[in-house]
This record gives structure tokens, sequence and C-alpha cells, in this order.
């Protein structure tokens, strides 16, 4: 019991004095996922568009596909990616294992299935009256993308966050393929929160991992009272 | 309202975000301009677990204006990123392997380092009854006890190919058995933590078990534990630290000349005496000794302690 009071005040004084290392660590974390979900998001987006309202075979087959993909393991992605950009993997020559942007690509992977998936159904979702009314007025094709874009924008920015809150809490990946590196400059640390909280506890550094879970978990709430707030509309 | 509650929460997560930007980025060194070499190396657990690593990259970095990205795997994992030509150099403790990884024509210009002693560690009430005694008979003492189901008696091995898990296979080797059919599975007395050193005493001592650690770790990690050492002598305990370069010749765009300077650096006066003197201040012992006079004792090549790579 002592440990854990211990730890929580020890985690206050990390945060609120802005330890560098563990102010490090969030920035990180926030600045690898964002990267991936707005790289995500910038794929899925118009996907998710084209699956919508194009007309192809294998469409069904390849929505059922993408819904079958949202419980994709983070560690499988992490297998994977080690596998294609480790030096004799047929992308070693980039370089990129044991790096942030091997992270940022792991995790943009991993919430590709989920976003594009919800993309689909936000437009989906779409009154048929909007629809019809818009065929009506004679919009053209952009037209017609952006008035449902802007109708369904609220339930594409829950994908985007749902997108980001599976990013930031994921584990599996980030360590296979960044390796949890704690190297004297920011960019070429890639110790995330998820990372450093599984390394800190499994050594016994409870107050770091404390005051870590605790940001981790402000920003996933955060995330899901945004979510929240955008479903009541 | 809404809406406002959302923008709300994003201007939260903005202004965390450049607070963090900005005292994340403030720790950096200032950034000289030229572009710095950077340094891979996979370790084991131990040189990193014991701050050790740590300690010595930062003398390293600021000698030779470089960056060194450090990931620790233990021996076992560590080797496979050397071979698979993910670092540029390695520093682990496993002789038999390293010869094999050099035979292979993976590894190139090995140096020893550093040395210090395995011990048995486990819990002060000590249920098995092998304090003192000699490491194989330990070791056997422990699994008799443990197959017989005697309360308390359970062994935490780190079960993940590190060079410490290695020693481990030899000891129970040494002792008559067959590691994966007498030891491996054979009962709950057993358990393989798949974890780094650090982590498995951590471990160990949640459950008051049993385990085999380098000394190094043990001490760095003493105070949160609760476990003693019970078996401390025997020349199969000898454990020795090497670091080598990954062979340019199968990957020649790996950065050989700043390996070539960590692994002369390793083997320097300097860092000959920072090693010695490492961690005496803060636990009252070395963690790790110099290999620089002891290569005789410790049964490698003057060569291999003392020369330069050129």
């Amino acid at each position: 019991m002592y440990e854990i009071i211990e730890g929580f005040i020890e985690a206050a004084r990390l945060i609120v004095t802005f330890d560098p290392d563990v102010m490090a660590i969030a920035a990180r974390s926030i600045i690898v996922s964002f990267t991936a979900t707005i790289i995500a998001t910038l794929i899925a987006v118009p996907f998710g568009a084209v699956i919508n309202f194009g007309t192809f075979p294998g469409r069904k087959s390849l929505i059922n596909l993408i819904q079958t993909l949202y419980s994709l393991p983070t560690v499988i992605v992490g297998l994977l990616i080690f596998l294609l950009i480790s030096r004799v993997g047929p992308f070693g020559f980039l370089r990129l294992l044991f790096t942030p942007t091997a992270m940022i690509i792991a995790q943009t992977v991993l919430i590709l299935p989920i976003m594009t998936g919800l993309t689909i159904s936000a437009l989906s979702g779409v009154d048929p009256v909007i629809r019809d009314t818009l065929y009506s007025l004679g919009a053209t094709r952009l037209q017609f993308l952006v008035n449902i874009m802007k109708e369904a924008r609220f339930a594409i920015l829950t994908a985007v966050a749902v997108g980001f809150g599976r990013a930031i809490s994921e584990v599996g990946a980030a360590i296979l393929v960044g390796g949890n590196i704690m190297a004297s400059s920011f960019a070429s640390s890639t110790r995330t929160l998820t990372t450093a909280i599984s390394l800190e506890t499994s050594m016994g550094n409870i107050p770091t991992s404390i005051a870590l879970g605790i940001i981790l978990l402000a920003i996933a709430l955060g995330v899901n009272l945004a979510i929240t707030r955008m479903q009541h509309r | 309202m809404q809406r406002r509650t959302l923008f709300a929460v994003a201007a939260v997560m903005v202004a965390f975000l450049l607070i963090c930007g900005c005292t994340g980025t403030t720790s950096d060194p200032v950034s000289t301009g030229t572009e710095k070499q950077q340094l891979r190396i996979a370790t084991t657990t131990s040189l990193d677990d014991t701050k050790l690593l740590n300690h010595l990259s930062t003398i390293f970095e600021k000698q030779y204006n470089a960056e060194v990205l450090v990931v620790s795997a233990g021996t076992g994992k560590a080797l496979e990123y050397g071979q698979r030509g993910d670092v540029d150099v390695l520093m682990v403790h496993d002789r038999a392997r390293e010869d094999t990884f050099i035979a292979d024509g993976y590894g190139i210009n090995r140096r020893v380092f550093a040395y210090n002693y395995f011990i048995l560690v486990g819990p002060e009430s000590d249920p098995a009854g092998i304090k003192g005694m000699e490491p194989t008979k330990a070791f056997a003492a422990l699994r008799e006890k443990g197959m017989a189901g005697e309360p308390g008696v359970t062994f935490v091995s780190r079960g993940d190919a590190s060079g410490t898990h290695s020693k481990e296979q030899a000891i129970w080797k040494k002792a008559g058995l067959n590691y994966s059919t007498d030891v491996q599975g054979s009962g709950d007395w057993y358990l393989e933590a798949g974890k780094g050193m650090g982590a498995t005493l951590a471990m160990a001592n949640e459950k008051q078990a049993y385990t085999l650690s380098d000394i190094g770790t043990y001490l760095a990690y003493k105070g949160d534990l609760d476990l003693v050492t019970l078996v401390d002598e025997g020349d199969i305990l000898l454990n020795v630290y090497c670091a080598m370069q990954i062979n340019p010749e199968k990957y020649p765009d790996i950065n050989s000349t700043i390996a070539k300077d960590w692994v002369n650096f390793m083997i320097s006066d300097d860092v000959q005496k920072e090693i010695a003197s490492f961690g005496v201040d803060k636990y009252g012992q070395p963690l790790f000794y110099a290999a620089q006079n002891d290569w005789a004792k410790i049964g490698v090549t003057e060569a291999e302690v003392t020369d330069p790579i050129k």
C-alpha cells in the first residue's frame, strides 16, 4: 500500500514539475500517434469514400475484410513491419528499424482498417434524402462528395479519434519496431508512454510508471470524451 | 454546447502537446549543426539495467560527437539483430554463441571489456537448503526439491535465450541433466519469464523464488529485493562481457568506423577505470570488473583485452 501512495506522490511531482524525461516520452507518444493518425486519415477517408460510393465486384467482401481487420493484433502488425523493414527484409535498405518512423508506419497500418471501416459507416449513414436532394439539384461529383463529407464530418472525426486512441494505447508494435530506445536526442528515441510503462513496471520503477500512466489515461480519456460528445450531437 | 466542450478538449490537448514539445526539446543537447554519427548497439540487458552503458555512452557521445542508440534485448536477440544487420555493434556475454557468430562471418573484432560473476539468489528462508553449495549441486537440489513439490521451491528462468539463460543451461548440463527434457516444462517449480534480468529479478522477488543473475544487475536492484545471494562460488559462474562489430563485408553500409571507435573505447584505459569504479559509491562494491589486467584469469587472450582494432 505504501508503495502505491508513495508512487502516486512521486508521480504527481514528476507531472507538475514537467520532468523532462516524462514530458519527452509523453510528447513523443503524441507526436508519433498523431502523425500516424493523420497519415491514416489521408488514406482511409478517400479509400472509404471510394468503397462506399463505388460499384465494383467484390465490394461487399472488401468491406467484410476491412471489418475483420478491425481486430488486427498489434504484435502481428509489429512482426509484419519488423520483417519488412529489418535490414535483410525487402525495405531494409531504408534503415528504418528502431526509429520513430517505424513506429509511425506500424501504427498507421494498425489503425487503417478501423478508420476505413468507420469512414464507410459514416458516409453510408448520411441521410438518403440529402443524397437525393444533391442529385436532383444537379450537383457535380465533387460537389456531391464535399457536401456528403460535410454532413458526415462528425462521424468521420469519430473515426479519427478512435484511430488515434488505438494508436497511442498500443504497445506490441511499438516495442518490436521501435526497440524502446532512450537516446540523448529527442528525435532518435523510440520510448513511448506504453513501452516505457511496460518496461519501468517490470523493473520496479513504479513512480515513473504511474506518472506515465496518468498522462496516457488523460489522453485516452480526453479522446474518448471527445468521441462521446460528438456522438451525442 | 457540445461543440464548445469538443474545442475545449482539443485546446487542452494542443496546449499539452506544446508544453511537452518545448520541455522535450529543451532537454536535447544543443545541435552543433554537423550531422551526428549514429551508433546502434544491441546489448545484453545487464549492461543497460545497471546503467553502466548509459554512463559510458554519455562519455562516448561527447568525445566522438556521436549519438548512441541502445536496444536492450538479451544476448540471444542481440545476436539475432546483429545477424540481420540491424545494429552496428553487439555487447554480449555468451562465449560459445559469440564464437559461432564470428565463425559464421557475422561478427568481427571481438574485444573483452569486463567480467563479473553469476550468483544464485533466492528467498532468505532458503526452502531448498542450497546455501553455500557448489553451483551444480545447488541446481540439482533445486530440481529435486522442486519436482518433489517442496513448498516454496520455485525457480524463475530468464527463458529468453539470453547469455544468462545460456549459462543456466550450461549449469543444468554440468549437473548431469538434459535441459529440454529434465528441466524445461518438468513441473510448476520451473518458470520461464521471457524478460530481461531486472524484470526477472523483480518477478522472482514477487514469487519469492530462486533465480540465476549476474551480480551487477542484482546489486543494482538489491534495494528493491528481498532475495539474498545463496551460491556465488564456482568457476562455472564466471561471466565475461565482450563488444564486437558487425562484419561490414556482410553489410557494407553499416557504420563500421564509429563501431570500431566504440569497441576501442571500451578497452581504453580510461573506460576500463570507469568500469572498475562504476557503482562503487552507490553499492559499496563494483558491479563489473575491468578485463584489462585479468585476461589470464578469465580465460581469454591478452590481445582480446588490450589490442585496439586497427
